[in-house]
């Protein structure tokens, strides 16, 4: 049973329909220009994006702040993403009430990749809590009103929780028992990490198929063959299947840069089709950080 | 035991500037059984820093003595106290605990520190290494995590399973090199047959036991006298 919906994107998957998020980063920059253009690319073709919370462990500008300025100006719904990485409990619920401050409705509990892998290495973590604590405590202000000590909030936040996964997972098994975990404690929808291969996405829509919540089966496309190779070589547990990076080289060798796109809107058009025939996945989450006009293009290849 | 790694020499040496007569003082407990800080290092070292005095052309004696262990006062204070007569400064081969320890018996002396503390660690021998396995967090639930630590071999400390940073049981810290420890105490519950161990829920931890500086009674004191 799904609980109460207090956002767009929890409405409409409350409704049934097949959604689309997409993904934005604000940079290391005070402008907020390009992350409003990217929102107004992928206005009107998806239902929610997210703001990314210092990906990699890179330190960025907050993403209450394009949150509240996509929603306002851009009418273009967020979801805000919050890792335990930077903020313990006390700095964790601050910027929550200031996201219920600020309309937000959708909040993304992650771990956050470890400070060691980003452009601060020496910083010290904070890991006061984990994601699943996290939903704990989300569930707490949002459902009772409380914070994790029981101590009463003032016009508590109305959020709806997602969480991450990773299909990719090896063994697969304790990331099914801790998104198990995470759905006891109240996830609403699951967001998950990029997945090239429908048969990864076919095992784990099957074996998370009873916790009977909405899942998004999370998309990347490649902005360049340099990233696809980065992604195969460096990110363990991405599994490009060859025929993929094959079509993706041979495209290059074609017609370069352009040929590589067009090859990448029929491949991850093709994904998205074959991930809404064959899966009961909820919807896809797709994440083409800096080439964002290639988001509406993939949707529309997927969606015949 | 606590595991300990010597600073550079000339750090040491940089340290120990201002100074002239030189208790080096060797600790036999931790820093003593295996490593860098008993008896024998005790004497290595006064020599070692014998010759680079010399080379360097300081004016620096050196007075060598080793007590059973630093971290106990009273064993420091009525082993260490007599023969560091005369002495303006002590360099200490033991861990942190031992250097403060020496700071309170000699109010009037230089504790230098001969070493970095590293952390609680267990020995393997054959590849020759230190392995962490304890962060003396005050709340132990190595009972319920197949006896391996999520608080000090998960570098998040994750109390309720394994992140996103695992893959093929590996952990994205270190280059994926390390195991991540949740594939551990998972694969180990697994075995055991206690998966109702890692499905728990361990809900936010009470860092107020871990909140420096502790203090214990201790509850040995009849039995000691």
């Amino acid at each position: 049973m799904l609980g109460e919906a207090y956002s767009e994107l929890m409405r409409s998957l409350k409704a049934g329909k097949f959604v689309y998020t997409g993904e934005l980063e604000p940079l290391k920059t005070t402008k907020l220009d390009e992350v409003i253009e990217a929102a107004k690319t992928l206005k009107g073709h998806v239902i929610a994006a997210n703001i990314t919370d210092n990906p990699t462990a890179f330190a960025y500008m907050t993403p209450l702040i394009p949150c509240y300025f996509i929603q306002k100006e851009v009418g273009l719904e967020a979801v805000y993403q919050v890792t335990v990485r930077d903020r313990n409990r006390l700095a964790l619920l601050s910027d929550l009430l200031a996201a219920g401050a600020l309309g937000i409705k959708n909040v993304l509990a992650l771990t956050g990749d470890h400070i060691v892998v980003g452009d601060n290495p020496q910083a010290k973590p904070v890991y006061d809590l984990d994601s699943a604590t996290f939903v704990y405590m989300l569930r707490k202000i949002v459902d009772e009103g409380v914070d994790l000590n029981g101590n009463k909030i003032e016009e508590p936040p109305e959020f709806n929780i997602g969480i991450a996964a990773n299909p990719n997972a090896k063994p697969l098994e304790p990331e099914i028992l801790k998104i198990e975990r995470k759905v006891k404690l109240g996830g609403d929808f699951i967001q998950t990490q990029a997945v090239y291969d429908v048969e990864v996405a076919k095992r784990f829509l099957g074996e998370t198929s009873h916790l009977k919540i909405p899942i998004l089966v999370g998309i990347a496309p490649f902005r360049s063959i340099g990233m696809m190779e980065y992604m195969t070589k460096f990110v363990p547990g991405i599994i490009v299947p060859d025929e993929m990076q094959q079509r993706l080289r041979r495209a290059r060798e074609r017609g370069g840069r352009e040929a590589v796109q067009q090859e990448n809107v029929e491949i991850f058009g093709d994904l998205i089709r074959d991930v809404r025939k064959t899966t009961n996945a909820a919807g896809i989450h797709i994440m083409a950080i800096g080439f964002e006009w290639i988001v509406p293009k993939i949707i529309e290849r997927g969606s015949n | 035991m606590i595991v300990l790694k010597e600073k550079p020499l000339e750090e040491v040496m940089e340290n120990l500037a201002g100074s002239k007569r030189i208790l080096i003082a060797g600790c036999n407990g931790c820093a003593g059984i295996y490593q860098v800080g008993g008896e024998k290092q005790a004497s290595f070292t006064a020599e070692l820093l014998e010759i680079a005095a010399r080379l360097k052309g300081k004016d620096w004696a050196f007075v060598p003595a080793t007590t059973l262990r630093q971290c106990d006062r009273q064993i420091v204070a009525t082993t260490l106290r007599p023969v560091a007569e005369g002495c303006d400064t002590v360099l200490s081969l033991a861990c942190g605990v031992g250097v403060q320890t020496l700071v309170e018996v000699f109010e009037d002396k230089l504790v230098v520190p001969r070493n970095d503390t590293m952390f609680l660690g267990s020995q393997e021998r054959e590849l020759e290494k230190f392995h962490e396995r304890c962060s003396a967090c005050g709340d132990c639930v190595l009972y319920e995590t197949g006896g391996i630590c999520p608080i000090t071999r998960c570098p998040k400390s994750l109390l309720n399973g394994p992140c996103g940073g695992m893959s093929d049981g590996k952990c994205e810290v270190g280059g994926w090199k390390k195991d991540c420890a949740w594939f551990l105490i998972y694969e180990r519950l697994k075995k055991m047959d206690r998966m109702d161990y890692f499905t728990v829920f361990r809900p936010p931890r009470d860092f107020r036991v871990s909140q420096y500086p502790r203090e214990l009674e201790t509850t040995f004191k009849e039995a000691d006298k």
